[in-house]
């Protein structure tokens, strides 16, 4: 089972955690101001990225509070994790997974 | 002494299998036998290779059953058949190759069952239409109910179902034993089975030749099926896609067709088009082979699994996605894990049974559990995606709904209400609650 690290506990096994999609998704700032549109997207519309993506998860079966962790969605390694609040982090070059080739890179996780 | 290929009924073949006698033929100048020459010639092609035409009519994105029966629609139809198919791996090696074929239409809003229904009736009549054996067994679904609320749900949706002239009945927990005995009924388990839906007409399909039967009837219509050909980008002219960039050169095309599943996001995020879709990886597992002791498909939302019995006897077990967003056609051993347990719950009969094989394929998940299909931004880029874990039934019935939205650039009445701007008009077709273990 994959180890997920906790940025309060440490690493946790992965049955642990409860996953919360999309990481910096502000709730709008003028919320009377949107379109329906604009609703519709704040709601419903999420990115669906190929690769490294910024998510939320929560240590729901231990300290249960939230972070951010940076996962390779088609690895799904976790490259980083943060604690909210925290900018997303920058990875240098040895933490990206190349996926044209389906090439994974050994010990890349943080 | 010499021995006779029992097999063979080609009197060449009566030779001796000797090596003295193998030597000789070679000093006679015939070849000496190979072990397993007695074989049969490989089956024909059921379609052809061919390199990519500078330019078509439509271009379909996605060699799955969706795209195939996408072709074969607009072929038989409408007469459209200056088209192609492009795969970016091998035909239907995507979640048609993955899927475990329930086929059923037991939805509870009036535009699921009419599209889904629309499909069934399609399923019932494929084998004649492809000319080529699809194994469709329409053996019947029970969806258990374990809890009050899950039976008033179930009764609500089979008057709803009855309504819309989709057989469904609701049946005693004698009745579900009767049905299929190996269903664990008794009073004193964590979810006791307090009754069940059921859809007579419901069943599976060998997915393999489905994709095949749809892949050769395209193929004989002339239009291209090229695999091994990755859609990478698009030619924009204002409102229009001219053409689109492709690992085999770029390709012009009249109008776009995708279908492109679990990857839909991938290819309308080159178009700058947002879908509110979120791909998940989705296993499922088979046992060994065994006895047919299954005669139905029996799925429980409350105990999170789904199984029937394939053909050649394997146990199908499937459950829900993994939680989290994947792309890599592969899931985490814990939901199998759970699923069997599962499983082991509802059929103590399994417990001994062996798991031979698991896999995961992408699906793409939409925020309402229903499909997306229709019309663009894009005046000539059409799109069918969002059929998340249940799509394989749909295959025949989306084909046919997604080639005339194509063909006449108006949506047909089926895909009408699946429209993308329903995440903006709020009018969502919610199907969660019909079923948790969607399929
Ligand atoms: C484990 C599992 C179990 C399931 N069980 C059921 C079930 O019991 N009943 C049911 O109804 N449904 C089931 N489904 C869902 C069903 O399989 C899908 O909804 C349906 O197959 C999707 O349509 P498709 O057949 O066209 O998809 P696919 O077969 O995935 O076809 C899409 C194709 O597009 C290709 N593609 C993607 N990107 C590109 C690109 N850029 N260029 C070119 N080609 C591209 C892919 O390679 C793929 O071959 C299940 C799915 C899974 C994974
Ligand atoms: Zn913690």
């Amino acid at each position: 089972m994959q180890m997920i690290r906790c940025p309060w506990c440490g690493p946790r096994e992965e049955v642990e955690f409860h996953y919360g999609g999309q990481a910096h998704v502000p709730y709008p700032a003028e919320p009377a101001a949107l379109s329906d549109e604009e609703w519709a997207h704040y709601v419903f519309f999420r990115d669906n990225t190929r690769g490294v993506f910024a998510e939320r998860w929560s240590h729901s079966a231990g300290c249960r509070k939230w972070f951010n962790a940076l996962r390779d969605t088609v690895s799904y390694r976790f490259l980083a994790v943060y604690r909210p609040g925290d900018p997303r982090p920058v990875l240098d070059g040895s933490d990206q997974t190349q996926h044209q080739t389906h090439h994974q890179k050994a010990g890349a996780s943080s | 002494m010499t021995t006779v290929d029992a097999f063979s009924t080609d009197p060449a073949d009566a030779v001796p299998h000797t090596p003295a006698a193998a030597a000789g033929d070679r000093l006679n100048g015939t070849p000496p036998r190979t072990p397993g020459a007695e074989l049969p010639e490989h089956p024909e092609f059921l379609w052809d290779n061919p390199e990519p035409k500078k330019s078509y009519d439509v271009v379909v994105i996605g060699g799955g059953g969706h795209g195939l029966a996408t072709a074969h629609y607009l072929a038989k139809n409408h007469g459209i058949t200056n088209v192609a198919v492009l795969e970016k791996g091998w035909l239907a090696g995507g979640n048609t190759a993955r899927n475990t074929t329930l086929i059923r239409s037991n939805y509870l809003w009036d535009e699921s069952a009419a599209i889904y229904e629309h499909s069934l009736k399609l399923w019932e009549g494929l084998e004649d239409d492809l000319g080529y054996p699809i194994l469709f067994s329409q053996r019947g679904v029970l969806n258990l109910a374990h809890t009050l609320q899950d039976v008033r749900d179930s009764v609500r949706r089979v008057e709803a179902n009855v309504l819309n002239g989709v057989d469904a009945e609701w049946l005693e927990p004698d009745e579900v034993r009767k049905v299929c005995p190996i269903v664990n009924t008794s009073t004193d388990i964590r979810y006791p089975v307090l009754g069940a839906t059921y859809q007579p007409r419901a069943g599976i399909a060998k997915h393999d030749y489905v994709a095949w039967g749809f892949a050769r009837r395209v193929n004989e219509a002339g239009i291209d099926i090229i695999q091994d050909c990755e859609v990478t980008g698009f030619v924009r002219d204002g409102n229009r896609v001219t053409g689109v960039r492709t690992t085999r050169g770029d390709i012009a095309c009249g109008k776009v067709a995708l279908a492109a599943a679990g990857s839909t996001s991938v290819l309308t995020d080159m178009l700058g088009l947002r879908v509110p879709i979120q791909s998940h990886p989705l296993q499922a597992l088979v046992s060994e082979l065994l006895e047919p002791v299954h005669p139905t498909i029996v799925m429980s939302n409350a105990v999170h699994v789904y199984v029937s019995q394939a053909h050649k006897g394997e146990l199908v077990m499937g459950a829900g996605v993994d939680s989290y967003n994947g792309y890599g056609q592969r899931g985490a051993f814990h939901i199998i894990e759970r699923q069997m347990a599962a499983a082991v719950e509802l059929f103590p009969v399994f417990a001994r049974a062996h798991l031979l094989r698991t896999w995961g394929g992408i699906v793409d998940t939409t925020p309402d559990a229903s499909p997306i299909v229709g019309r663009t931004p894009y005046d000539n880029v059409f799109l069918n995606c969002g059929w998340g874990t249940g799509g394989f039934k749909a295959t025949p019935g989306v084909g046919w709904v997604f080639a005339d939205t194509v063909a006449n650039d108006t949506p047909h009445p089926y895909a009408a209400p699946f429209s993308l701007d329903r995440f903006v008009t709020g009018r969502l077709v919610d199907e969660h609650g019909a079923a948790a273990v969607a399929h």
